[in-house]
């Protein structure tokens, strides 16, 4: 946290009440990082990164969480598109809903996604009756986990996008006899385009990290539903060292997508 | 500094020693025991017997043999501390706040199925092609599977390896899994929820129990009756009706 000393600001030096608790809370957030860092067995990393059940996991990881992303980029911008421009009756409702998997333990988004696409769910057991496949335990079942907690975050940051969209712009492009369609591609879309992959990047990240909902619905198995947190949970139970040294790649990755969405968050000023 | 801004600042100091309050507090009447998550049930029985007859508060913090012992190792506030393996014992006995320790039950590892058994599981040779969990081997139930199954010459893959017996009895009793291999004291547990498939050779892998006074207790004397009582003969017969097995 760099604060300008050199040129004086008309408005008075930041007050300490402010400052004090910003650099808190920097603290806060770095300190448990840092120290992360700082307790991994460097000498023993290399061995850790070569491990199988890392590259597996990685490997699914990134595969499930970019999967999940483009299906929240399917389902979720025509539904953000709807919640922004299309005036309906049951609008608050409906936004209302998408966002409650959002504050919901992921836990709990398990155990409802069990409820309803389990082995014995509400439509898992017609499914696999019909067609014999079962979701849970699955990697399909991994990625249902990661939509069902992405997607709110998905919807909403570009329904934000679309709604901070002037639509006189779509209402330009009706006058110039647009339909509705062909509005939405060339007009609104693009508008949006620097939210909607701000929105793509957040889902992924989500789903990235998401632990609680995967493990409740699909358990653990090395190579079909073992993605990176799991892992290192799972890990953790044995052996400290290794589990210290996937959280660091975790870290990494997740630092790589920061910097790589620098322009937007970290570069301004 | 403005009114508004001192009352801020004794807020901001006053705030984080508001959720210490409760550790400090302490003393008479109050036991802390860390338990492993499959003594749950034998443990909360003997607690009311516990309370009733010394007037204390028994808590329990039930969770994993391998968390338990090392938050008990790091100082964690807490009396007694019981684990179900011998290794994470060894946790807080080299960190040296481990008192005597006690094996006090054995658990043994069996087949559980839902109720119905859609499957139609009666050994571990049937668990081939059915959907099927256990305990990963990071675990102390895990190990035992592994053991087991490769006793019995068994290479049936599970479709998922769970972080703890608990976790694995749920997919079963949600039916979500055809089978599991879970403590008897877990299928116990889930009463009607499963039925219970025993698994001929398994009490050659018995998991024993171990508990221990911790150093960090505010009241040893009432640490070491928790250890006696669950040694007694009362203690025993609970842990015998909870479907444990006694060393």
């Amino acid at each position: 946290m760099i604060v300008s000393t050199a040129v004086k600001d008309p408005l008075g030096r930041p007050p300490v009440l402010l400052m004090a608790p910003a650099v808190l809370a920097t603290l806060l957030l770095v300190v448990p990082l840092v120290a992360m860092v700082a307790a991994t067995d460097w000498a023993g990393l290399p061995e850790q990164l070569r491990s199988e059940p890392l590259r597996e996991a990685l490997w699914l990881s990134l595969l499930t969480s970019t999967v999940a992303m483009l299906l929240c980029l399917v389902l979720g911008l025509p539904l953000a598109w709807l919640l922004a421009r299309v005036d309906f009756r049951a609008r608050g409702v409906v936004r209302a809903l998408v966002t409650v998997p959002l504050v919901l333990p992921p836990v709990v988004a398990g155990v409802a996604l069990r409820t309803a696409f389990g082995r014995s769910g509400v439509l898992g057991e017609p499914l696999l009756e019909l067609t014999g496949f079962g979701l849970p335990f699955t990697t399909w079942g991994v990625v249902l986990a990661h939509v069902f907690v992405s997607m709110p975050f998905v919807v909403i940051a570009i329904e934000g996008a679309l709604r901070s969209a002037d639509p006189e712009y779509d209402a330009a492009a009706a006058t110039l006899g647009a339909s509705r369609w062909t509005t939405f591609r060339r007009v609104t879309v693009p508008l949006a385009m620097p939210g909607i992959i701000a929105g793509m990047v957040l889902g992924w990240a989500r789903s990235l990290g998401e632990f609680g909902a995967t493990i409740t619905f699909n358990g653990n198995y090395p190579g079909t539903t073992q993605t990176m947190p799991t892992l290192i949970y799972v890990t953790r139970q044995s052996d400290q060292d290794a589990a210290l040294a996937l959280s660091l790649v975790m870290l990494v990755v997740s630092i790589v997508v920061l910097l790589a969405l620098r322009d937007r968050w970290l570069g301004t000023p | 500094m403005s009114l508004v801004g001192r009352s801020l600042t004794a807020l901001v100091l006053v705030l984080p020693l508001a959720g210490c309050g409760g550790d400090t507090e302490g003393g008479g009447g109050e036991l802390t025991v860390l338990a492993a998550a499959s003594l749950t049930d034998a443990y909360e029985s003997l607690a009311g017997q516990f309370e009733s007859d010394d007037d204390v508060d028994v808590t329990f913090s039930f969770g994993s043999s391998t968390d338990l012992a090392e938050q008990a190792a790091d100082g964690a506030p807490g009396d007694v501390l019981a684990t179900a393996d011998e290794t994470s014992m060894q946790v807080p006995e080299d960190a040296g706040v481990a008192g005597e320790v006690t094996a006090f039950a054995t658990n043994v590892l069996v087949i559980v199925t839902p109720p119905d058994n859609p499957a139609g599981i009666e050994s571990l040779d049937e668990l081939d092609g059915a959907t099927w969990v256990r305990c990963a081997d990071e675990v102390p139930c895990g190990r035992v599977a592994q053991a087991i199954l490769q006793d019995n010459g068994v290479t049936a893959e599970p479709a998922s390896l769970e972080d703890d017996v608990r976790a694995t009895l749920d997919k079963v009793t949600s039916g979500e899994a055809d089978a599991g291999l879970v403590y008897a004291s877990d299928a116990v547990a889930a009463g009607d929820d499963v039925a219970t498939v025993e698994i001929p050779g398994a009490e050659e892998q018995l998991t024993s129990y171990f508990v221990t006074t911790l150093a960090q207790s505010e009241d040893a004397d009432l640490a070491q009756d928790w250890v006696d009582l669950v040694t007694s003969e009362a203690g025993r017969q609970s842990l015998e009706d909870a479907g444990f097995t006694l060393p």
